[in-house]
């Protein structure tokens, strides 16, 4: 763990691995709840860094941190969240001949994988899922699509993720996901938010 | 309708409702947005006797007009303008009384870039996570103004101030001065990075927005030349894109970003950095580290203002170029 100031009133704490990254946000927001991190404006997880911002005395923060110790990551006792999705996406076949397999097998996979969302970004309610075995990872797309569809389920690098809304984007897009991502008018608006567990289920085309 | 409500006569280069934006959603991917000059929108507000969190209007360049359809309490505040009511010059940082169906104009800026226009009871448009303010990275909130459109007022909450504050705006200087911690990833960054950011030798561009204030200028070159995985971004971040020129992050920044940042502008200084002017020049300068024990944060600045031209807008979707990691 490397805690590096960032301005006044933040933290950006750098981790080995997005294991690692995922498990010390899980145990920040633990001791939030239970009242035992000081006040903290924002907690943003990344691939592998946590910020913390809007501190009142972030130093001492920083001399407290590498003394935690941050459990693993367990997967007990929290509900998954199913996304039905059909495996419809036009860079289906693409993804398939990149792990040098069916189309049939390549929704196998993708379905038979547990994910976690490891962060937020990019636009609002959109979640990077990590959980997609290694030797899966796939490229971006060359040229990036002027406009997805919302509900697209994409691949890129690592992740996984589902265009909340209409956007452009390079990512490869294997389906399409009928569930409402983002609502501001929900509590929480974004339904996959960091730390969530999620498994995609395969609706019939 | 209700008569509790603007129209909307002259929409300006770029209008959007602000109030003080809608922190504590970045986890989400939700930018904090809210007035790039906060410490205007709460003057206005204070002028007509509203919170200091009621929506206001913020211009771009050129200022806007706007007609009540009933009688109101307004102050215009933030960068100078002429100010007029049916045409008739009237009072610029003070209360204005603008009487049912009238023209409030705020005329261009005459320095700065960014002028606010409160009303007793503020812009009443539906609160998106708490906030009334355009987003213009996520789109979140009310878009920017257009002309035609009507915004609802809120209902005034008491008189305005009898002795209402001062509206002090101290000159614009010839150089806007930002006080920067260097880090996180100033170490992916050539020794000689610290001394080109101090050299003065930047300049606000034209291309600047609400995301942030992009500057021209030497390059700054890399020592690490690897991918820097995503990572959460701070309100002023000096973020160094590929072809090196540093983007100072403003409300409307994305809550993640994939190019290292090189350094921190203190939050006191990005109001300036706010009303600075493309073209304005522009020198980094080390902050005071801040005293462990009191938590206070030095105070040896002062408000810096800057001068020069604008012509840009913030647009809508514009989320590319804070990463490599985007979607």
């Amino acid at each position: 763990m490397r805690v590096l100031p960032m301005g006044d009133r933040a933290l950006l704490v750098e981790l080995a691995d997005a294991a690692e990254a995922q498990a010390l946000h899980a145990e920040l927001l633990r001791r939030r709840a239970a009242g035992s991190l000081p006040p903290v404006r924002e907690i943003v997880p990344a691939a592998r860094t946590v910020l913390l911002d809007g501190l009142d005395d972030p130093a001492a923060l920083a001399r407290q941190l590498p003394q935690w110790a941050v459990p693993p990551l367990s997967a007990a006792a929290q509900e998954v969240i199913e996304i039905p999705v059909r495996y419809d996406g036009p860079d289906l076949a693409a993804v398939a001949a990149c792990w040098r397999t069916s189309e049939e097998e390549a929704i196998r996979i993708h379905a038979a994988a547990e994910y976690r969302v490891a962060f937020c970004g990019f636009a609002p309610g959109f979640g990077y899922l990590t959980g997609l075995p290694e030797q899966y990872a796939v490229p971006r797309r060359p040229t990036p699509r002027t406009s997805v569809p919302p509900g697209s389920l994409a691949l890129a690098g690592p992740y996984t993720g589902v265009y909340p809304r209409s956007s452009p984007g390079g990512w490869q897009l294997i389906g399409t996901a009928d569930t409402v991502l983002w609502d501001p008018a929900r509590e929480p608006a974004a339904l996959l938010t960091p730390g969530a567990r999620v498994r995609f289920t395969v609706e019939r085309r | 309708m209700t008569d509790r409500a603007l129209a909307v006569v002259r929409a300006g280069a770029l209008t959007t409702v602000q109030d003080l934006g809608r922190p504590g959603h970045a986890h989400l991917g939700v930018p904090r947005s809210g007035a790039l000059d906060p410490s205007a929108a709460r003057l206005v507000n204070r002028l007509v006797g509203n919170a200091d969190g009621a929506a206001v209007l913020e211009t771009t360049l050129n200022g806007c007009a706007v007609r009540p359809r009933c009688a109101v309490t307004a102050a215009v505040g933030g960068a100078p303008c002429a100010v007029t009511v049916d045409g008739r010059p009237a009072a610029w940082g003070a209360p204005v009384r603008v009487p049912a169906g009238a023209v409030l104009e705020a005329g261009p800026a005459v320095s700065g870039l960014r002028s606010y226009l409160g009303f007793a009871g503020g812009i009443a448009v539906d609160a998106v996570l708490g906030s009334r303010s355009a987003d213009l990275l996520s789109g979140l909130g009310p878009p920017p103004l257009s002309e035609g459109s009507v915004l609802p007022l809120g209902t005034p909450r008491g008189p305005s101030p009898a002795q209402p504050d001062a509206a002090p705006w101290p000159g614009p200087p010839a150089e806007l001065v930002l006080r920067i911690r260097l880090g996180p990833r100033d170490d992916w960054f050539t020794p000689e990075a610290p001394a080109a950011l101090a050299s003065g030798a930047y300049r606000v561009s034209s291309a600047s927005n609400r995301i942030g204030l992009r500057l021209e200028g030497p390059p700054l070159r890399r020592a690490v030349t690897a991918e820097l995985p995503s990572e959460g971004l701070v309100l002023g971040a000096v973020q160094v894109p590929p072809d090196g020129r540093p983007v100072v992050f403003l409300a409307d920044h994305p809550t993640t970003g994939g190019y290292p940042v090189v350094a921190v502008v203190d939050e006191r200084d990005l109001p300036a950095a706010a009303q600075a002017r493309p073209g304005a020049p522009v020198r980094f300068v080390p902050a005071v580290r801040p005293s462990h024990s009191s938590g206070r944060r030095h105070s040896s600045g002062r408000r810096l203002d800057s001068r020069g031209r604008l012509d840009s807008r913030g647009g809508h979707g514009s989320r590319g170029g804070h990463g490599s990691g985007g979607p």
